[in-house]
């Protein structure tokens, strides 16, 4: 029996939802409703302020790993998902989300590079 | 000899997960990846803007106050809360931990998942909030 | 004690030579306060219907020969009491097996697995019996000890989608023996049982429904071997990219 690498994946799968599990509502009550709810000022939010996080080495690296392992996690959940729901077209599945995952995972790369 | 004819039941590949309560609420666990991966497309969304400048920034920050935006975060947060709380409760069986010789009892393992996830999250609002 | 209380048990029927396919058939039993389905169907085969087909042995939980499904849900039928159920109680055989007449499954494919992952003790080298046991302490035992509970009864298969989708999936009783060989510290086989943990077939097969636990009547907690088993290959699998690695 072949050895599998699947651990390759799996290891962004398990450490994607450790991460997700601990940070991803936070963030989503930071970036999506503390404001409009008025739980932080508009201004804790301003471009000045988020920029200079961003542009910081360590709020670049935390962005970084709040990102992009959630986006694996998730693409590869969805894989697993899909299967689970009767599509048996694994691999082109398997293809779309991680290349997605990838796109995400360069995008947020570059753009934290550029500040 | 009597000859063998096994017989062999079909299981349903679309709807297995309608038999029993147990299989829905695993099905709700691997649907919440759809809403943290969508989420995580608005959170790569928000970086590329911040990274184009001032005012897509702004756009951005404006878009959250819309009503379709605040439905779609609401959604997430019980999504996320739901992967959260799922993720935690079986720590125990992935990572047992040991105290010397004694193993952690589960309660104490998925507990301090809890009470770390709450020290997170304050954290993280008070810093944001300044 | 009433005695004129009476269950419906519906036993599904599996005749090969004359069925094309199961159906299910009634039978009325007493209602007796002690008994478990087992000892229902031992009611029918003495007094009903000498043909029923269906596997016991011990009546105690301990050979784990008399599962089936009761009500939907895969039981030991030696440890499901009748209290616990309805007037109608509907007994099948384990699901994700073929069945090979009534009540009765073919297990080849668990009996062929179970081989596979080597289920006993790999020792590094034999030593002679005058240097005596091979000594392992309180806590080295308990590493392993819930692993060590599995009766083979093959619930936890019939509870598993995953095996139901893939036959080729070597399973949670399976695994999670390969597992407690690995942690028990006489054992070294560890290498050898991973060709067949760590393959495509193996533990990755499992996406952690946690069904088997579940269902699980002697408590091993099969998702958690396989869990730990995935975590553990992952590990080696980082570190022999590392240089110096195997």
């Amino acid at each position: 029996m072949a050895k599998s690498h699947k651990p390759i994946i799996w290891g962004l799968f398990a450490g994607g939802g450790m991460v997700s599990a601990f940070v991803t509502p936070v963030m989503i009550l930071i970036t999506g409703l503390a404001v409009p709810f008025h739980l932080i000022s508009r201004e804790a939010m301003s471009y000045d302020r988020v920029h200079a996080f961003a542009s910081n080495p360590i709020g670049k690296l935390l962005l970084f790993v709040v990102i992009f392992l959630p986006a694996w996690h998730a693409a590869h959940r969805l894989r697993i998902t899909a299967h689970d729901f009767g599509l048996r077209q694994d691999i082109p599945i398997a293809v779309v989300l991680y290349v997605t995952a990838a796109v995400g995972t360069i995008m947020t790369i570059s753009a934290l590079l550029k500040m | 000899m009597m000859g063998r004819k096994p017989y062999i039941r079909e299981v349903s590949k679309t709807t297995w997960w309608l038999k029993h309560p147990r299989y829905m609420n695993y099905m709700l666990r691997e649907v919440t990846s759809l809403f943290i991966g969508l989420y995580t497309a608005v959170a790569i969304d928000g970086v590329w803007r911040l990274q184009q400048g001032r005012e897509a920034w702004e756009h951005f920050i404006a878009w959250t106050f819309s009503t379709e935006a605040v439905f779609m975060h609401i959604v997430f947060l019980v999504f996320a809360v739901i992967h959260t709380t799922t993720w935690f409760n079986v720590t125990p069986k992935a990572m047992p931990m040991h105290v010397g010789d004694e193993p952690l009892p589960d309660a104490a393992i998925i507990g301090a998942h809890y009470a770390g996830w709450v020290v997170v999250s304050v954290l993280a609002l008070l810093i944001a909030g300044k | 004690m009433s005695n004129d209380r009476t269950i419906t048990l519906e036993v599904m029927r599996y005749r090969p030579e004359t069925d094309a396919a199961p159906s299910f058939q009634s039978y009325v039993v007493p209602y007796v306060e002690e008994w478990v389905v087992l000892d229902a169907l031992n009611y029918v085969k003495d007094n009903l219907d000498t043909t029923v087909s269906y596997r016991w042995s011990c009546h105690m939980a301990v050979c784990g020969s008399c599962g089936m499904m009761i009500d939907g849900e895969p039981k030991l039928s030696c440890k499901a009491f009748l209290r616990d159920y309805g007037s109608k109680i509907r007994v099948e055989p384990l699901s994700h097996f073929p069945i090979e007449r009534d009540l009765v499954v073919v297990i080849d494919d668990f009996i062929e697995k179970f081989t596979r992952i080597r289920p006993y003790i790999i020792a590094q080298s034999e030593k002679p019996v005058s240097e005596g046991e091979y000594l392992q302490t309180p806590a080295q035992l308990h590493k392993y000890k819930q692993f060590t509970l599995c009766i083979n009864c093959l619930l936890c298969y019939a509870a598993c989608p995953q095996y139901a989708h893939n036959p080729e999936f070597v399973g949670p009783a399976a695994l999670s023996m390969a597992h407690r060989y690995n942690l028990d510290s006489r054992d070294s086989g560890r290498d050898l049982r991973q060709e067949v943990s760590a393959s495509h077939e193996g533990v990755w097969e499992c996406s952690f429904v946690g069904a088997c636990s579940d269902v699980c009547p002697k408590h091993v907690d099969p998702a958690a071997a396989i869990q730990q088993t995935k975590i553990a290959s992952t590990m080696d699998y980082y570190k022999a990219l590392l240089p110096g690695g195997k």
